[in-house]
């Protein structure tokens, strides 16, 4: 059992997200850096659906009733457990009463906390992902609150000999290269029905990094700030848009999508950011900046592809990993 | 746009996972239905996830772990040949509507800007038969082709803070009904008992793409006796 001391900035529970619904106007959700949720459920022995805690900027304090299997990854929200720096992007055993908490946040911008097991509550429409706007999945649609208490699931990791202590293998996932935080970001694009309307030099100012991340940015869109961008056409029919998709509304400052999207929209689309550098896209933090680099559709399939491996190969490394690293082994 | 070819403006990446097809480029029923014949038929494609019907296209969200663009192109070309076969359910629906006093709190405004009197704008909005062309912007909101152009009438100026589930409200040429209470600037003539949205039920929409619905109004006291139902 653990129980939500403070709730932190904005944490919710969510896992791989709703396919399949976006036909009822439902948003597929989801972890916005799915990537490094993985790579936290990896951790500790989950598969890849369980739900996983995302905790944005100001990272919650947490108290553990029982001792469990946990992994941070994603952002450094300078975790730490009782007071003392928390080592991520690696399996740590907190003992019975451990109290975990975050500091100042160090760099990117959304955090993963997974347990061993997988947080439990019941799925809505197939997944356990918070929606916030429509309110339903998680906590009952709502992000955690004070007092909360989150149930985890069966454990499938061997325990260390003494488990009144905190344990650690002596391992980690190289975090740099897992999830590289350049500044300013570099997004690649994939150009949309409408980038060509898009005067040459707004597609110019697009490729170099004046755009800045607004203060009105969340899960269902980043706003950028930058020079106003023209285009002849203010409206198309509404249709499908996707994660990444980059919208330019009247005003001439586009709209960067979130996982929380809606399902659809009228405004002109630019373009739609490459699937391997949604978990940069998803570590913008307000205040920086970011610069597009168009590719074609193949290349970012390909680039997709590499990394879908990579996440195989490092699950598989993991796997073969833990009965040789468990002291109990 | 009755051909198409792979190379033409027809299919357009959204990025690396998903494809837009084109069928049109203005709101009218022959392009829709078009969209929503191609998403049933399209129903068993592995690796499509998604599959989302709008205006007068259709958005195909898929894996590219298992499609390339040009692959997924060129195994959708044969369905849009042979989309003579797809029979579209045909469901009429009627949508109790209590319009009017609290439930329809805009509805007397409604009427003096559109220079009707409250019970002519009741009959007009209640008169025509509606298409619901596609669900989107929020769960179970369904976007309706027919309303009485008369009764136009712009958004508020200011949004409500809180607009009740099940709301029926006017916003330009469109109208609609609020699946959720949210924040919302349409004029709001109505309410439905009815429950449009619920992720516990299945189907979780009550409206579908294709569907044809009229508003039938209904007096207050069956709209609360079909609040308290078991019919919702």
């Amino acid at each position: 059992m653990i129980r939500v001391e403070h709730p932190g900035l904005l944490s919710t529970l969510q896992d791989l997200g709703r396919p399949g619904c976006q036909h009822l106007g439902v948003t597929p959700g989801g972890a916005m850096d799915s990537y490094s949720a993985a790579i936290a459920n990896a951790l500790v022995g989950n598969p890849p659906e369980a739900a996983v805690l995302e905790m944005t900027l100001r990272g919650p304090e947490l108290s553990f009733e029982r001792g469990a299997w946990v992994s941070v990854t994603g952002a450094d929200l300078s975790a730490e457990v009782d007071g003392r720096p928390l080592a991520c992007w690696r399996p740590v055993w907190l003992p019975a009463g451990s109290r975990l908490g975050f500091g100042r946040p160090r760099l990117g911008c959304r955090a993963y906390l997974a347990v061993a097991g997988g947080f439990e509550v019941t799925a809505v429409l197939g997944s356990r992902s918070t929606d916030l706007r429509a309110g339903f999945g998680g906590l009952g649609g709502r992000p955690l609150g004070k007092g909360d208490i989150i149930a985890a699931g069966e454990n499938a990791l061997a325990l260390p000999d003494d488990p009144s202590r905190p344990y650690l293998p002596a391992w980690s996932v190289a975090w740099n290269r897992a999830l590289p935080l350049e500044c300013p970001a570099r997004l690649r694009l994939i150009p949309g029905p409408d980038w060509q309307a898009l005067p040459d030099e707004d597609r110019r100012a697009l490729e170099t990094d004046a755009f800045r991340v607004g203060q009105a940015s969340d899960r269902m869109g980043l706003r950028l700030e930058g020079p106003p961008l023209r285009l002849a056409a203010a409206e198309r029919l509404s249709a499908g848009v996707t994660f990444g998709t980059l919208q330019l509304p009247p005003g001439g400052q586009p709209i960067l999508l979130g996982v929380d999207r809606q399902t659809t929209g009228g405004y002109p689309v630019l373009g739609t950011v490459a699937s391997v550098d949604h978990p940069r896209l998803a570590q913008l933090r307000p205040g920086e900046t970011v610069r597009f680099e168009p590719v074609p559709a193949e290349r970012a399939q390909t680039l997709f592809r590499i990394r879908a491996l990579q996440l195989r190969r490092l699950r598989a490394s993991l796997g073969l990993r833990w009965p040789l690293n468990t002291p109990s082994s | 746009m009755d051909t198409f070819d792979a190379a033409s403006s027809n299919f357009v990446p959204l990025g690396d996972s998903a494809l837009l097809i084109v069928f049109g480029d203005r709101i009218d029923p022959a392009p829709n239905r078009r969209a929503i014949a191609l998403s049933k038929a399209l129903a068993d494609l592995p690796g499509v996830t998604d599959r989302v019907p709008a205006y007068a296209s259709l958005t195909l969200h898929y894996d590219p772990g298992v499609w390339s663009h040009d692959g997924l192109v060129e195994a959708v070309m044969p369905y849009l040949a042979d989309e003579g076969g797809t029979v579209l359910e045909d469901r009429h629906l009627r949508i109790p509507v209590c319009y009017g006093g609290a439930h329809g709190p805009d509805l007397d405004e409604v009427a003096r800007h559109c220079g009707l009197t409250p019970d002519e704008v009741i009959a007009r909005h209640s008169g025509g038969e509606y298409l619901v062309y596609f669900l989107g912007f929020t769960p179970g909101f369904a976007y309706l082709g027919g309303l009485d152009p008369d009764l136009a009438m712009p958004r508020r100026d200011t949004p409500r803070s809180s607009v009740p589930a099940g709301a029926v409200g006017i916003a330009g040429e469109q109208t609609g009904i609020y699946p959720q209470a949210s924040p919302g600037g349409w004029r709001l003539i109505g309410r439905t008992p009815l429950r449009l949205f619920d992720p516990l039920r299945e189907p979780p929409c009550l409206l579908a793409p294709g569907d044809r619905l009229r508003f039938v109004p209904i007096g207050a006291d069956e709209f609360e006796w079909r609040m308290r139902g078991k019919d919702r």
